[in-house]
């Protein structure tokens, strides 16, 4: 535990002596990754998670299927046929070191969730149950698809996201639900700490600490369809930026191919590894024309584009655009069994009984796989490649290590999350214990944060928050989807940037303190600016297809020019590009076909 | 498409004097909007001093529990239109202390939660190398019980919980009995021993409100029944 030391704290301007706070390590977001991390630090040291929504309702619980591992309890599988799809999948964009880690620390990491209590739904032996997911395949993508994604029926997040919780809880994490980050305090290369407001009570915070780790998620919310939260506005990559850090490999986004018509609400891909059909409005399995061999379980990407191209090409159902996934030859047993969550959502948001019809689904923006670049144990790169800022450090979707490259597979996500949480809290008890004093806290450390908050509360314009957020979401949704070109993209940045201005003159209803989500939505708004232009311009930069990033104007991969992640900065107005090279260990780049 | 008035309950806790009000909001609703949906249209089109808390839309975050036409249901996964009614109530569940509008205090929930320590007790180390067996039938007896969102929907629902704001309350209660009934867990006496208290189980008196304000249609009531019995066990035994 820290020893206090009155003579120590630091003021800081314009905020009350009581709203500094002091803890060895200070995490922000409450997902997987957040408080796996909280878990393995808080037995030595003194942690506090700070959430913009209590931690529960982190959005890591709405994820469904499963979480890969080759656990082989049902069959055989070994860490290298993990890696090798996960290489694939990525598009051989991943880092093959750090997915190595990844693969063989899979089964420690979900054997460590069975001992915690995670209720996994079980084999006949006892052990835990695994299914088949889209990418997962036998013998390096010679056989099958495998049994790997480790589940809790079909609520596995849910099932993962409370065991954490009631961890955290035995452990005495110390958690500041409610709270809401406001900007990171980074000088000389150090992190020092956060500001952060308090939603409940209102007011402006300081959060001083030795080291921080951002779990902050990712960032669907500027896409019209997605099956992300409300909550999902890409905070935490908007304070990197604002840090001056960079981020990595942000033209990557992942649509999910099965989305609830309408909603975007998430159908897990455990719906087709458990044996449903895709089909269009012809009553075709489509996915024969685009992936014959592994069909519906071909990775995300292919079966987004696949779907996508079915709805343009007009065998969308009734020509709409939505195709059906069918689950009814699976029977009711086996439905109310193993996918109970998706009966419960397919009627209660298309009243739709998919045990007799067919569910209408479209692709949905799902994930992130670019972010904070990070290295293997999760420290934060000032430069993107080497360099780390003393005692900063993400994991989870908001971080790119990057285990994903271009393309993620379904339960990978919930096993980076959690995995290179683990990896960041063990990192950061390296750290803590070498580093006996907390660093200084500058005075004007809350000056830019209590100027924002100012700002929106104070804010006269014309222009709703509301509608310009539409717009974005809309914008992008036409502009930078599942296809993307050069043409697409570049009209895309010039109605960005004009309603980027448009944002600069917002009004507000709610001027007071406490509980004003008015307030945070405008804030939200103002990140969710931030990085769209990267992803944009990025998009534009990489002259390729590869993965989840399909160039209609250049339709093939480029591995010459294209085999290297980017990085981009936000200097003023400008966005700067550096790059650098995929690390490359056991499996070379070759032609990806399904 | 209908025209749908709704009655909201706000508070502003920087208007004491004005305390608790009704607004009403008119707006075309049309078929598949949800009550969240239709929500976030009136803040982000009429009134955006209305407050609420929401966050995944699908019903597995727990953040909008709320009281909708007398009931306490998840705004994100009610239908406007099923509730077969030009105007629809919306009001701040009952029981916890009132934050803002619709927005409650959820320490209550939080303190019952803890009581019960809320986590998989062993005394028997884990297998070095893999994990615990467990029977499906033995993981069985965990459906109904490890599905709960926290939203609070049951206890604000239940009169005991009115009468003694100390009152554990139903949602601790279904948690208990997850772990209780878990066959991995040692921890039974742990569990209970808050319960077997002036504010614990003892308290209900199975009106089932909690099952009738579950959306997860789970059943807190069962759950109470059963750990009675535990509790009865362990004093004999």
């Amino acid at each position: 535990m820290t020893n206090f030391d009155p003579e120590s704290i630091h003021d800081v301007k314009g905020v009350p002596v009581h709203s500094v706070h002091r803890h060895d390590v200070v995490i922000v977001g409450a997902g997987l990754a957040g408080m796996r991390a909280a878990v393995e630090a808080s037995a030595e040291f003194d942690v506090a998670v700070l959430s913009k929504v209590f931690p529960t309702r982190s959005h890591s619980g709405g994820a469904q299927g499963g979480i890969a591992a080759s656990l082989a309890n049902e069959e055989e599988d070994h860490w290298e046929w993990h890696m090798f799809d996960t290489v694939k999948g990525s598009d051989y964009l991943g880092d093959q070191d750090a997915i190595e880690i990844m693969v063989k620390e899979a089964p420690v990491v979900v054997r460590e969730f069975e001992h915690m209590g995670c209720p996994f739904s079980r084999t006949r032996e006892g052990r835990i149950a695994q299914r088949k997911f889209g990418g997962h395949t036998k013998d390096f993508g010679k056989g099958g698809p495998i049994l790997r994604a480790c589940y809790a029926a079909d609520r596995t997040g849910h099932a993962l996201l409370h065991t954490l919780y009631e961890v955290c809880v035995h452990n005495r994490v110390r958690f500041y639900p409610e709270f809401f980050a406001l900007s990171l305090i980074v000088r000389d290369g150090v992190c020092r700490g956060l500001v952060a407001w308090d939603v409940i009570g209102g007011g402006v915070h300081v959060f001083h600490a030795k080291a921080v780790l951002f779990g902050t998620g990712g960032y669907g919310q500027v896409y019209r369809i997605t099956s992300n939260a409300l909550a999902n506005s890409g905070d935490g990559l908007s304070l990197s930026l604002r840090a001056g850090l960079p981020l990595e490999d942000m033209e990557f986004v992942q649509f999910h191919p099965t989305g609830l018509y309408q909603s975007g609400i998430l159908v897990s891909e455990a719906a087709r590894g458990e044996g449903g059909y895709l089909t269009n409005d012809k009553g075709e399995r489509f996915m024969e024309r685009y992936a014959p061999q592994k069909m519906e379980l071909a990775p995300r990407d292919l079966v987004s584009r696949s779907i996508q191209t079915e709805i343009n090409e007009g065998r969308g159902i009734g020509g709409g655009p939505y195709v059906h996934c069918d689950l009814r030859h699976l029977g009711a047993d086996k439905i109310m069994k193993l996918l109970p969550q998706i009966h419960e959502l397919a009627w209660k948001f298309l009243h739709v009984d998919c045990i007799k019809e067919p569910i209408p689904i479209q692709p949905t923006a799902h994930y992130s796989m670019g972010g904070i670049p990070v290295d293997i144990d999760c420290r934060v790169l000032i430069d993107g490649k080497s360099k780390p800022v003393a005692g900063f450090y993400a994991a989870g979707e908001c971080a790119c290590v990057s285990v994903h490259g271009g393309n993620r597979l379904g339960t990978n996500s919930l096993l980076e999350a959690s995995l290179f949480g683990r990896r960041a809290g063990k990192a950061i008890v390296r750290f803590l214990r070498e580093t006996r004093d907390f660093p200084e806290l500058p005075s004007d450390a809350a000056d830019a944060a209590i100027a924002e908050v100012e700002r929106v509360l104070s804010a006269g314009g014309s222009e709703s928050v509301g509608a310009i957020r539409t717009e974005l979401k809309d914008k992008m949704s036409a502009g930078c989807g599942i296809f993307r070109d050069g043409g697409k993209l570049e009209k895309l940045a010039g109605e960005l940037r004009g309603l980027e201005k448009r944002f600069r003159n917002i009004k507000i209803d709610d001027r007071s303190e406490k509980f004003n989500y008015d307030l945070l939505e405008a804030i939200e708004l103002g990140h969710m600016f931030d990085f769209v232009e990267l992803i944009v311009a990025g998009a534009l930069k990489r002259q390729e297809s590869r993965g989840a990033h399909s160039r209609t104007d250049f339709p093939d991969r480029d591995d010459e020019k294209w085999l290297r992640h980017t990085l981009a900065w936000k200097r003023g107005e400008k966005v700067e590009f550096d790059y650098k090279p995929v690390t490359i260990t056991r499996f070379q780049p070759k032609t990806r076909t399904y | 498409m209908a025209m749908i008035t709704f009655r909201i309950n706000r508070y502003n806790p920087d208007d004491e004097r004005r305390g608790h009000y009704v607004q009403e909001y008119a707006l075309d609703v049309c078929k598949g909007c949800t009550v969240l949906d239709a929500l976030n249209q009136i803040k982000w089109e009429q009134d955006g001093s209305l407050t609420f808390r929401r966050s995944c839309r699908s019903g597995i975050c727990g953040s909008c529990a709320m009281t909708i036409k007398g009931v306490n249901r998840l705004a994100c996964e009610t239908q406007v239109l099923a509730l077969k009614s030009p105007n629809v109530t919306v009001e701040p569940m009952r029981g916890y202390p009132d934050i803002k509008d619709l927005v409650v205090s959820l320490d209550p929930l939080v303190r019952g939660l803890l009581a019960v320590r809320p986590y998989l007790i062993t005394k028997t180390p884990p297998p070095s190398d893999q994990e615990r067996l467990q029977s499906p039938e033995e993981r069985a007896r965990l459906d109904g019980l490890y599905e709960c969102i926290l939203c609070g929907a049951c206890t604000s629902s239940c009169p005991s919980f009115w009468a003694d704001k100390e009152y554990i309350g139903p949602h601790a209660f279904l948690k208990a009995y997850r772990f209780v009934a878990d066959s991995r867990d040692e921890g039974s006496r742990e569990h209970l021993e808050a319960l077997d208290d002036k504010h614990g189980l003892w308290r209900c008196h199975t009106i089932f409100n909690c099952v009738e304000a579950c959306p997860k249609d789970l059943n807190p009531t069962r759950a109470i029944g059963e750990l009675k019995k535990e509790l009865v066990r362990q004093r004999i035994g």
